[in-house]
């Protein structure tokens, strides 16, 4: 019988599992500042919106001029949806804080969108805004597609403002909104303008339904749009 | 890609590989002082036969036997039998200008195919106390005998095996397989230091002639003979030593063609012998070999398997979403964009352990770098880390697919 030195064994299992348990916990730690952080860009953009809400009221009887600029519209919601898509991709889609920043990011997509047409009638400006409803409970083979031909729309058009939701999360005001615009259940669906386009679009179909793109009379900034 | 073969799987085989790779390094601080201390002069010289098999090596015959008698050890003491293993070319020839030496006796048979006979041929002329074999195209470094028989001084000792390094490296193929020898000293040591030694390799290993009179000679044993004699002493409990300080300079494959063929032959024959002594597998009798070394060995095989298909999954993955993308927007000429937040890091369990994984195998390859007295940080070593894991994989894929469907693998 030979030996087996079983405490050296358990030494260098002691040491194995300390790494591993550390690599775990690092990556765990950082997975949870992640989420802080998106929750914390989300609160700034809340704030943003209502200061503008409250810099509309205010200024409600003076001239646009103060108002026409897009400063008041938060630039913010561009890189809280990069992230969040991210994150999102990273946790999954059933996490449930990556559900709950979704909820927080649509409302603050609402509001802002709410805000925007305020704005405009207002002051008579004409910006595009694009409304993206996507799905990722994997039926959606198109989604993937539609996310790029979205992204490249941005790129081409800098001043187009595309607000994307999740069709299925579960928000009422979301609901509101998806039966205000009559959007069917068939995903994806893009609605640019009293446009709205089902399925997977190619990107000169929608240019050459959308007019006013090329016009490019849109005044607001644009935001990033997830890829599903 | 479900998630047990997606998360599960991997953390589990790194966890192994982990386990492995901090086994080493504790092994070797654990007898570090007893590994960097000078070997002493040995008390005895014990008479000793080198056995040289050679198949068309007249480029470094003459060289590998020039290594032999320039070794620092009594004359008297060391035979040098140079076997023609039925070269085609003019070695034979080239072993002539050796035929009056007193100290090499030259032979001449038919080839059968397999190296083994001729070593056992040279076996079968042996009266040495110990005996040893060198291929045709290593060197020894003059004090290699003398580190050797040092370790024979424990009466215990079966068999010795040496530290090997590459004769001149040239191309990319022999410094990427550099640090990977450079790496194996390290672990034939540790292998030695834990009785778990089942290589006893081509190149300089020794043997208590004894071994071959109770065991009997080598045997075809898939081609890689000098595995399987490791694994047959083991079933007799006799103890493998290794000498880290003797030195033998072999010639790798300069080729990818040839490194295939040559790695295939050793996979294969490891598996194939893995599975014809599979009844000293988990058996507390054999110790750490049984336990734990040779377990992990045939499972490296198949994590290395692993983690090449799901490094392939998703490397297909990411190509056919650039594809994807490309067919619906064409091609932008823009930059990738670098992510300069943090927040894009990839920070992911798996990532991390990598990095992990890849700082230790770093270690070890400097702690043997240190072991074979070489330079501690080289080329090689950045070619090793980065490479090696691309062309490993069709290798051992390989040697799989063969020992699955029992082909034969040649020899040369």
């Amino acid at each position: 019988m030979r030996s087996i030195d079983w405490k050296k064994y358990l030494f260098v299992l002691v040491i194995t599992v300390s790494l591993f348990g550390t690599a775990l916990y690092v990556s765990s730690r950082l997975n949870d500042r992640r989420i802080d952080e998106i929750r914390s860009i989300g609160d700034q953009i809340s704030i943003d919106i209502l200061s503008s809400e409250t810099q509309f009221s205010l200024l409600a009887e003076s001239s646009c001029k103060d108002l026409a600029g897009q400063s008041i519209l938060s630039k913010e919601i561009n890189s809280l949806a990069e992230k969040l898509s991210y994150t999102e991709e990273r946790l999954g889609s059933d996490n449930p804080e990556v559900i709950e920043l979704k909820r927080y990011y649509s409302l603050l997509e609402i509001k802002d969108y709410l805000l925007m047409k305020r704005v405009s009638a207002k002051c008579g400006t004409k910006p595009i805004t694009v409304l993206y409803f996507y799905s990722n409970d994997g039926a959606c083979t198109d989604c993937e597609k539609a996310g790029y031909v979205l992204t490249a729309l941005r790129e081409r058009y800098p001043d187009l403002r595309v607000y994307s939701f999740d069709y299925h999360l579960n928000l009422s005001a979301l609901r509101t909104l998806i039966s205000i615009f009559n959007i069917e259940p068939r995903l994806p669906a893009i609605m640019i303008g009293d446009e709205v386009f089902y399925g997977f679009t190619p990107l000169e179909e929608i240019e050459a339904k959308v007019p006013e793109l090329a016009e490019s009379l849109a005044t607001s900034t644009s935001t990033s749009t997830p890829k599903r | 890609m479900p998630p047990f073969f997606g998360e599960l799987l991997p953390h589990i085989l790194i966890f192994i590989s982990l386990y492995f790779e901090v086994f080493l390094l504790v092994t070797f601080f654990e007898r570090r002082e007893e590994i960097s201390k000078e070997s002493p002069e040995p008390k005895a010289f014990p008479t000793a036969t080198v056995i040289v098999p050679c198949f068309n090596e007249e480029k470094t015959v003459a060289g590998t036997l020039d290594s032999l008698l320039a070794l620092d050890y009594p004359k008297d003491k060391l035979a040098i039998f140079a076997i023609d293993d039925g070269s085609t070319d003019g070695t034979w020839k080239v072993m002539q200008a050796y035929k009056d030496h007193p100290q090499i006796r030259l032979f001449q048979k038919e080839n059968e195919g397999s190296k083994y006979k001729a070593l056992n041929l040279g076996l079968a002329h042996a009266t040495s106390e110990i005996v040893g074999c060198l291929d045709a195209d290593s060197f020894v470094d003059p004090k290699a005998l003398k580190r050797i028989v040092l370790r024979f001084e424990n009466p215990e000792t079966m068999a010795v095996t040496p530290a090997i390094k590459l004769h001149q490296p040239k191309n990319f193929i022999q410094m990427m397989q550099r640090a990977e020898y450079s790496f194996s000293v390290l672990i034939r040591k540790v292998f030695a230091l834990i009785g778990s030694v089942y290589i006893t390799p081509g190149p300089f290993s020794f043997f208590r002639k004894s071994v071959f009179d109770t065991l009997g000679p080598y045997r075809h044993a898939h081609h890689t003979e000098d595995l399987e004699i490791g694994l047959r002493m083991q079933t007799k409990d006799y103890r493998i030593d290794n000498a880290h300080d003797a030195y033998v300079y072999t010639v790798a494959p300069s080729t990818l063609r040839g490194l295939f063929k040559q790695r295939v032959r050793w996979v294969h024959g490891f598996l194939e012998n893995a599975l014809d002594y599979r009844q000293i597998f988990f058996k507390r009798r054999y110790g750490n070999l049984s336990m734990f070394i040779l377990p992990l060995a045939v499972l490296s095989v198949f994590s290395a398997l692993y983690f090449a298909a799901y490094t392939l999954f998703y490397a297909g993955l990411t190509i056919s979403e650039k594809v994807t993308e490309i067919r619906i927007i064409g091609l932008t000429l823009d930059w990738p964009r670098v992510a300069t937040d943090w927040f894009f890091l990839n920070t992911e369990s798996l990532m991390l352990l990598s990095i992990a994984l890849i700082l230790i195998t770093f270690a070890l390859l400097v702690t043997g770098k240190a072991i074979g007295r070489e330079k501690l940080l080289s080329r090689d070593m950045l070619y090793f880390m980065v490479c090696y894991g691309f062309v490993a994989p069709w290798w051992l894929l390989k040697s799989v697919y063969n020992t699955a469907f029992s082909r034969k693998t040649s020899w040369r």
